[in-house]
C-alpha cells in the first residue's frame, strides 16, 4: 500500500524540496523551528559576548560542552538517518551534499576571518538576530555590516584564492 | 510560566537541543542546518548588483531559511520578554579578566559599555559592532558557513572542509581575544 497515504502533506505532489519548501504549511514549520532555535540560543546563553569571552579564555567548560554535545547529538542523528535510509516528510531521500574541499584555503582563511568577527561581536550569524530579539538593538548595525561583508565577498570572489 | 523556562539552561540540556535542529530540518524538508547562507540570500534579494555570486533564485534556495531566521529573532524576543532580566553568570576569573579590560557592567547579555547605540560612535563600539559585523559577513561567505553550518552540521557529517573551518574559527577567536580586544578596550 505504498501508493496511498494519510500524510497531512498529501496533495503537495512529489515536488522537489525547493518546491515544497515555499509552501505555506512548510514555511510555518520552519518559522516554528526558528522560534524554538532562537529561544534555545537565548537560554543556552551562547548569544552572550560574556560567554564567548569565557570560552576563548578557557575559563569554563560550558561553551565546549554545548557545542560538543550538539555535534554528538547531530552526528548520531545523521548516522541513524543514513543507516536506516529515513526519508523526509515529503518522502524525499535525505542527503547532505558534501562541500568541495578545493585547496582548503577558503575554509582556513574565511574561518579565521569569521573567528575574528565572532569574538568582536560576541555572536555568530544566528545569535546576531537572536540578540536583536533580546533587546540588543544595536546589533541591527552589526547585521547591516555583515550584509556589507557578504556583499564585499561576492564582489572580491573572482580575485580570492579558494 | 515555568520558572526553568526562563533561567539559564545547563550545557547538557542546551547542547543536545541545539544538535536536534540538524535532524529536524533534514526530516522536515531535506534541509541542511546553517544560518549564514541567509546573508547571501538577503544580498541576492535586495542588492545582487551585477555579481555572479548573488545571481540565483534566492526564494527557491533560501526562503525557508529566511523564515527560519525570522523565527530566531522572534524566539529571542520571547525568551527576553517572557521572564525576568537575566545576568550571565560567567566565572569569576572571566569577570576579573574583563574588568582589567575596563568592563564593569555585567548585567545583561552583552556589555552595556560597548553594545549600545550610544557607544557605536566610540572606537570600541565601532570596532566591535561595525568591523566585527563586517568580518562575520565576509568570513562566513568566504568559508561558506558559520558555527551552525560548519561546526555543527559539517562536523556531524564528518566533513574535512568543516573541520578546517572550525580550526579557523578558533584561530581567529584567539587572535581577537588576546591581540585585538586588549588594544581596542584597553583605554575604556
Amino acid at each position: 500500500m505504498t501508493t496511498t497515504s494519510t500524510s497531512a502533506f498529501d496533495g503537495c505532489g512529489a515536488g522537489s524540496s525547493e518546491q515544497q519548501a515555499t509552501r505555506p504549511a512548510f514555511l510555518a514549520v520552519y518559522l516554528l523551528l526558528g522560534i524554538a532555535f532562537g529561544f534555545v540560543l537565548s537560554r543556552s546563553e551562547v548569544i552572550s559576548w560574556f560567554r564567548i569571552q569565557e570560552m576563548f579564555r578557557f575559563q569554563s567548560f560550558r561553551m565546549y560542552g554545548i557545542i560538543g554535545s550538539a555535534v554528538v547529538n547531530a552526528a548520531v542523528s545523521v548516522a541513524l538517518i543514513k543507516r536506516f535510509g529515513i526519508k523526509s516528510v515529503a518522502r524525499e531521500r535525505i542527503s547532505i551534499p558534501a562541500k568541495p574541499l578545493g585547496s582548503g584555503i577558503r575554509y582556513a582563511a574565511g574561518g579565521t576571518i569569521f573567528g575574528l568577527g565572532w569574538v568582536l561581536t560576541g555572536a555568530c550569524p544566528g545569535p546576531l538576530f537572536a540578540l536583536i530579539g533580546n533587546g540588543v538593538t544595536v546589533m541591527i548595525v552589526a547585521v547591516v555590516s555583515a550584509l556589507v561583508g557578504t556583499w564585499t565577498y561576492g564582489w572580491l570572489r573572482p580575485r580570492l584564492p579558494h | 510560566m515555568q520558572a526553568w523556562l526562563f533561567r539559564e539552561w545547563p550545557w547538557y540540556v542546551a547542547g543536545p537541543l541545539i544538535g536536534l535542529f540538524v535532524p529536524a530540518l533534514l526530516l522536515v524538508g531535506n534541509k541542511v542546518f546553517g544560518i549564514s547562507g541567509n546573508l547571501s540570500h538577503l544580498c541576492a534579494a535586495f542588492a545582487p548588483g551585477k555579481l555572479e555570486f548573488f545571481r540565483y533564485d534566492w526564494r527557491k534556495a533560501g526562503l525557508w531559511n529566511l523564515v527560519f531566521l525570522a523565527g530566531v529573532l522572534i524566539g529571542g524576543f520571547l525568551a527576553f520578554h517572557g521572564g525576568p532580566p537575566q545576568t550571565v553568570a560567567i566565572s569569576t576569573e572571566s569577570r576579573a579578566a574583563l574588568a582589567r579590560l575596563g568592563i564593569h557592567d555585567f548585567s545583561g547579555v552583552a556589555p552595556h559599555e560597548i553594545f549600545t547605540w550610544h557607544a557605536l560612535l566610540t572606537l570600541r563600539g565601532f570596532v566591535l559592532v561595525v568591523v566585527g559585523g563586517f568580518l562575520v559577513g565576509f568570513g562566513t561567505a568566504y568559508a561558506a558557513g558559520c558555527t551552525s553550518g560548519h561546526a555543527i552540521s559539517g562536523l556531524a557529517n564528518f566533513e574535512l572542509p568543516s573541520l578546517i573551518a572550525v580550526f579557523g574559527f578558533f584561530a581567529g577567536g584567539l587572535i581577537a581575544t588576546y591581540l585585538i580586544l586588549p588594544f581596542v578596550l584597553g583605554g575604556l
